[in-house]
């Protein structure tokens, strides 16, 4: 377990880090990148806790779907390169301290819950067959809901985009 | 890669064993690219234009591309004034590493690949998305406007023919019950066309409309001719990476031919049966030295009527792309996976 101790250590500094920078860069297309790292980051944690398909998807999702459609954005509108002076907005400290207080309230829950737990190491490991029959058969309802949510989210999209 | 079984019977450490294979695949990924370089890009290029392609360097000009990159090495580090360096400098090697990253899952034997994982199809093609990370850092850090066009074209042509190819592989791993690439082979290995086994059941037969939408997906994907507008010399000089010389140009061709072959290799392993060969067992140990060589001759043929298309057909404009990919690839693929659905329901 040693070496996975190690490990996860570097991953999250670096994600840690890459988050730091993400606010506190003063260039868009810079902080899209650094957000790219903080979410590769957990995709590698997500490997460490042999959640492969969770840690694939993050991958698929986030980075090359989610972020490539942000950089996209960026760059199909407005991306100078430099400094711009214009970007950290005047509510900056509101922002930090309900990032902070959602942070110590997502800290304290977990803590709270499950304190010095420790998860069998033997048991942890589920293939992503298993996660598929667990989604369409416990968890189909909520399943579905989300389907429906994202439905419900597309069309709005083509309605807003719609010129005539 | 007959390597890797010696590793699993001399009874290796698994930092041993992993060190053997990444050495593998660090010699394998390069020389894949030169051989797909040499062969279809220089000679086959030159003969289907009636001519004689590279003759001085080597027997038939075989070391041409040696040559090339010992050229491109040489060549000074260049960086636009107005550039901005570190994601300059950061973009090629982004694309590079997710070509690199597409070949850990691709198998050539019972034994002889570098990570069975579990969600290999899945793995595969999420990391060959990142590719697009790097085109469109390489476009905008340069700063240069014929970059950045190029770099949104091909971010909107990869996020548009993403869909299709996801979406047809999907006939393929509903029919073969998995994700996982191994298993993959092993259900077109143990499949039966009308209750005869002999040659298994490459998906080719059963997925057809799959393997085209693929195909063409994967040309896309590629930024081959027809679907090379994020290249396009006439339009944009030389696309997203006109900035880039030297060995960080290297790099992009690198990956680029390294891609084709990954793409190529994920093509036989899903539909033409991938390494194994009819009349063998399927874990027979022989395979993993006879299944690397019957990957390689699939994966050329692949790529072979990949280079061929490249070279015959003209460039689609960007308005019929886009609509060939949101209106005939994506329906035909969802009405692909629907029947095979109802295939796999009833029978």
């Amino acid at each position: 377990m040693v070496a996975q101790n190690i490990a996860f250590g570097i991953i999250a500094g670096i994600t840690v880090l890459a988050a730091l920078g993400m606010v506190t860069t003063r260039n868009i297309v810079h902080a899209a990148l650094f957000l790219v790292a903080v979410l590769g980051g957990l995709a590698a944690n997500y490997v460490l806790l042999a959640a492969e398909f969770i840690a694939t998807t993050q991958v698929l999702v986030y980075i090359g779907a989610v972020m490539v459609l942000f950089l996209f954005g960026i760059m199909l509108t407005r991306a100078p390169i430099g400094r711009i002076p214009q970007m950290t907005g005047a509510s900056w400290p509101v922002a930090a301290l309900s990032a902070l207080a959602l942070g110590g309230v997502t800290v304290y829950a977990l803590i709270d819950r499950f304190g010095t737990d420790s998860l069998a190491t033997d048991s942890t490991v589920f293939r992503t067959a298993d996660v598929s029959d667990s989604v369409f058969s416990q968890y189909i309802v909520p399943f579905e809901a989300i389907s429906v949510l994202l439905l419900a989210a597309l069309i709005g999209a083509v309605v807003l985009a719609r010129r005539d | 890669m007959s390597e890797l079984t010696l590793t699993g019977a001399l009874g290796l450490a698994y930092w041993a064993e992993t060190s053997i294979k990444l050495g593998v695949a660090l010699v394998v990924i390069p020389t894949a690219a030169l051989m797909l370089g040499y062969l279809f890009l220089l000679k086959m290029m030159a003969f289907m234009q009636s001519r004689l392609g590279p003759q001085d360097v080597g027997p038939s000009g075989s070391l041409q591309l040696i040559a090339d990159a010992i050229k491109f090495l040489q060549k000074e580090d260049i960086h636009p004034a107005a550039a901005d360096r570190r994601v300059f400098r950061a973009a090629p090697v982004v694309v590079l590493a997710s070509s690199f990253l597409l070949f850990v899952v691709l198998p050539t034997g019972p034994d002889a690949v570098v990570e069975n994982l579990d969600t290999g199809v899945f793995y595969a093609l999420a990391v060959s998305s990142l590719s697009v990370l790097g085109v469109l850092m390489a476009g905008w850090a340069s700063a240069s406007k014929y970059a950045l066009l190029g770099g949104l074209r091909a971010a909107g042509q990869l996020i548009a023919y993403e869909l299709p190819l996801i979406l047809a592989v999907m006939g393929v791993v509903i029919q073969a019950n998995s994700l996982n690439l191994q298993e993959i082979v092993r259900a077109q290995a143990t499949g039966e066309i009308f209750g005869f086994g002999f040659v298994g059941n490459p998906f080719i037969l059963t997925q057809f409309i799959g393997f085209l939408i693929f195909m063409i997906s994967a040309q896309a994907e590629l930024t081959q001719t027809p679907f090379d507008m994020p290249v396009a010399e006439t339009e944009l000089v030389g696309g997203f990476h006109v900035e880039y010389t030297g060995f960080r140009f290297l790099l992009f061709f690198m990956a680029e031919v390294a891609t084709t072959f990954a793409f190529s290799a994920l093509a036989t392993v899903l539909f033409l049966g991938g390494w194994w060969i009819p009349g063998f067992d399927f874990d027979a140990p022989i395979l993993n030295v006879l299944g690397p060589m019957v990957m390689l001759a699939k994966i050329l043929l692949v790529a072979f009527v990949i280079f061929w298309i490249r070279f015959t057909y003209p460039r689609l404009r960007e308005d019929q792309l886009q609509k060939f990919a949101w209106k005939v690839l994506i329906p035909l693929s969802l009405a692909n996976i629907v029947v095979t659905g109802i295939f796999k329901v009833v029978l």
